[in-house]
């Protein structure tokens, strides 16, 4: 049953620029899939509870602020502990390289820097949905 | 996949995500939402389900997160599902009136929900109805409805609510608008939001002037509440007159008449689409396309080509 997939985007933590956050919302949306938008300053558990009553399939994390390996592994963690399926974890934004090891690790599936086109993004959200 | 069976028990205990997922299978229309309607239709009509209509940006999301956290000094657990339209074009969609919630995020006893109408024109999903009956099944004590943003004639919330609220702002249209047929014959409590602009009380009066011109089809006298999100002016009225509007219902059997008709709506609903299926199989797509090409060589008209088909 290929129903249009729900896709959760959230901007954890204390950075409130969120205009990569909306463009990536947006592709998603002219790829035909549903778009939770969450807003800026969300914490770990804010995310996990949308991602969870909302059932998404994808989580999308942006971050600038240099909190990502607390809020990814936080985050991963709950999902894990709590979801009901297969989540999957993509993550954006400035995430330095040594880093991406780690996060993985922790379970985010993708790292996209800056610079990715969104159709790079939206054709591996597509391929994962694909395949399963 | 986790069973029917499973996620049932585990919603019932309040797991988040199984309740969620229940939501999904309904929403998908996957084949197990028979089985879920079966198992739980039997313990809805307990929650107070309210319904939040009207224009878009006219308030509705923030409004019903304060009422929400109003609702909450006495139940126990408050659900809300808002939606929101699909692209036409895409499927696609932002769901985004969560944002406006995001000080109910972290209270546990709330359960928020987003949904996309996917191509349904009536202000709701199709699965909206019966999502809020697994919520109320649930046992969650308030199910508060937010339409997606409406024009003049999007019903369908008055088929799955107890109670309408539609929301208007001042300054918006003038006392005509007010006496037109389709939306506003549907409210059953009027709000006008964003009450500390100027010009809420001119719209509350319009309203008001509106309501005492006919003679009305039921018995209820429609309130009219200010209300300010922003303040929390008048939250504690629009409940009042909520609950007022609910206890008339019961008593004057008005609740039992709405829901008797909404059920008619729903079961006739099902039924078309039962046999448009059946007869779409009975026929066969050859028979259909032979009756096509005889249409459109204009050796038969559209009447007679449909008297063939059910003919045979």
């Amino acid at each position: 049953m290929k129903h249009p997939l729900r896709v959760v985007v959230a901007k954890p933590g204390l950075d409130g620029h969120d205009r990569g956050a909306k463009i990536i919302a947006r592709a998603f949306r002219d790829a035909g899939m549903e778009v939770i938008y969450t807003g800026i300053f969300q914490t770990a558990e804010m995310i996990t509870r949308t991602v969870l009553e909302e059932d998404a399939d994808v989580l999308g994390l942006s971050i600038l602020s240099g909190a990502h390996l607390h809020f990814a592994d936080e985050i991963c963690r709950a999902l894990r502990e709590q979801a009901a399926k297969e989540v999957l974890i993509v993550m954006g934004g400035i995430l330095p390289p040594p880093d991406i090891p780690k996060l993985k690790a922790f379970g985010v599936a993708e790292v996209f820097g800056p610079g990715t086109p969104t159709s790079k993004i939206v054709d591996y959200v597509r391929n994962w949905h694909a395949a399963r | 996949m986790t069973d029917v069976g499973t996620l049932l028990a585990g919603a019932r205990q309040g797991r988040i995500a199984y309740i969620a997922r229940l939501l999904s299978i309904i929403e998908n229309e996957e084949p197990e939402a028979a089985d879920i309607i079966r198992l739980t239709y039997a313990q809805t009509g307990r929650a107070i389900v309210v319904g939040f209509t009207g224009p878009p940006g006219s308030g509705k999301s923030t409004l019903v997160s304060a009422i929400t956290a109003l609702y909450r000094r006495t139940a126990a657990r408050v659900a809300v599902v808002a939606v929101d339209p699909s692209s036409p074009y895409t499927g696609g969609a932002i769901l985004g009136d969560r944002i406006r919630m995001r000080e109910r995020y972290l209270d546990t006893g709330v359960f928020i929900r987003s949904m996309a109408n996917r191509g349904t024109s009536g202000g709701l999903a199709r699965a909206t109805r019966r999502v809020v009956g697994i919520l109320d099944a649930l046992g969650f004590d308030v199910v508060l409805v937010e339409t997606v943003g409406v024009g003049q004639q999007e019903i369908d919330v008055s088929r799955v609510v107890d109670t309408v609220c539609l929301l208007t702002i001042p300054g918006a249209g003038d006392d005509i608008q007010a006496i037109k047929a389709g939306i506003m014959e549907i409210a059953d409590v009027l709000v006008v939001n964003k009450a500390d602009r100027p010009g809420a009380d001119e719209t509350a009066r319009d309203l008001i002037q509106m309501l005492t011109l006919g003679s009305p089809r039921l018995a209820w006298r429609t309130p009219v509440v200010k209300t300010s999100a922003e303040d929390g002016t008048g939250i504690e009225e629009l409940i009042a007159a909520i609950d007022k509007h609910r206890a008339w219902a019961e008593e004057s059997g008005e609740a039992r008449r709405r829901n008797a008709d909404a059920m008619r709506h729903d079961i006739q609903a099902l039924l078309q689409e039962r046999v448009l299926q059946d007869l779409a199989t009975r026929v066969g797509k050859q028979k259909l396309d032979d009756v096509v090409l005889r249409v459109v060589d204009k050796t038969l008209d559209p009447y007679g080509a449909v008297d063939a088909l059910l003919r045979d």
